[in-house]
């Protein structure tokens, strides 16, 4: 195929899509820094939402559309908790390392 | 190449970029940057596929709110770089490389499957005129929001109220008051007491205020 006629075809945005959410994924695992960690889920859900879109013109739906407002409210909401939880946790104690809060009694 | 290639393709490179330097970067704060990086792509994205108001909505909420609300917690908190590299099950590390080897393989490999039907429209078109009209797209996803999602909708202002009641009572201070350490105590009772005297002041200068002012 020449790259003159190069189509960008549903399954182009779906492989940025996969290796987006590899990619969070990969770095919740890694990271131990819980701000950090967050961000990686933040990199999961916008994969999800970027497979959403795609369908929704893929398959000219447009309920795919509608779902990634919810799935930005969901974010949002998981966001102003988390951050809550962080805070007070480093209320209790300094750094913001997962390893070191794995007991739910502090 | 056409248009849409190349913005593909430059959109692909910043957002895929920008992930993996939210990965690896050693400091939060250039990882919340280059989050935003990768956000900015996603719109781009979003615009390249016909869907203009979600492209908006992510830079609003993403780029503007929940990013900013990040570096806001790390300036409250201070910027931590030194992680701790001690892996507390052995190989982690590894480990967590291979599993998402694995799971990109099982991704692919699943997308193959008869279970992607590929099914036609059901909750309106992104691109058919509907009732004779030439809708835009914000039009287009109203329609469906306020009808076939409105009680999806309507659950979702109960769990941001939820949310945000939730988050004030976790970052309340008033309820941990018997723990905190001393220094920290005695900082507050510092502030406390400054806080007073200046109200103090407020109030006899407001009273001098009222004998001029007849």
């Amino acid at each position: 195929m020449s790259l003159a006629a190069l189509d960008i075809t549903p399954n182009y945005y779906l492989v940025v899509g996969a290796l987006l959410f590899t990619i969070g994924a990969v770095g919740l695992l890694l990271r131990r820094n819980v701000l950090v960690m967050f961000m990686c889920v933040e990199l999961m859900l916008n994969a999800a939402n970027l497979t959403f879109v795609t369908f929704s013109r893929a398959l000219n739906d447009i309920g795919g559309q509608v779902i990634v407002f919810f799935t930005l409210v969901v974010a949002a909401a998981e966001v102003a908790v988390g951050l809550a939880i962080i805070v007070a946790i480093f209320r209790r104690r300094r750094g913001a390392t997962a390893d070191d809060v794995r007991l739910l009694k502090g | 190449m056409t248009v849409e290639a190349v913005l593909f393709f430059f959109a692909a490179a910043l957002a895929l970029g920008g992930a993996v330097g939210v990965v690896l970067g050693r400091n939060p704060v250039h990882c919340a940057l280059l989050l935003v990086v990768t956000l900015v792509a996603v719109a781009i994205f979003f615009l390249l596929q016909e869907a203009q108001l979600v492209a908006a909505v992510q830079i609003i909420v993403y780029a503007g709110a929940i990013v900013v609300l990040f570096l806001f917690v790390i300036m409250l908190l201070g910027v931590d770089k030194d992680e701790s590299l001690r892996d507390p099950i052995p190989y982690q590390r590894p480990a967590a490389v291979a599993l998402g080897a694995i799971l990109l393989a099982e991704i692919f490999v699943l997308a193959g499957r008869t279970w992607a039907t590929g099914a036609t429209s059901v909750r309106g078109s992104v691109r058919r005129r509907v009732d004779g009209q030439d809708l835009g797209n914000i039009q287009r996803v109203a329609r469906t929001l306020f009808t076939d999602f409105l009680w999806a909708f309507e659950l979702t202002a109960v769990l941001l109220v939820i949310a945000v009641v939730g988050a004030v009572v976790l970052a309340r201070r008033s309820g941990q008051r018997a723990q905190l350490d001393e220094h920290e105590q005695a900082i507050e009772e510092q502030i406390t007491e400054a806080e007073l005297s200046e109200a103090a002041e407020e109030e006899e200068e407001e009273e001098e205020e009222e004998v001029v002012m007849p």
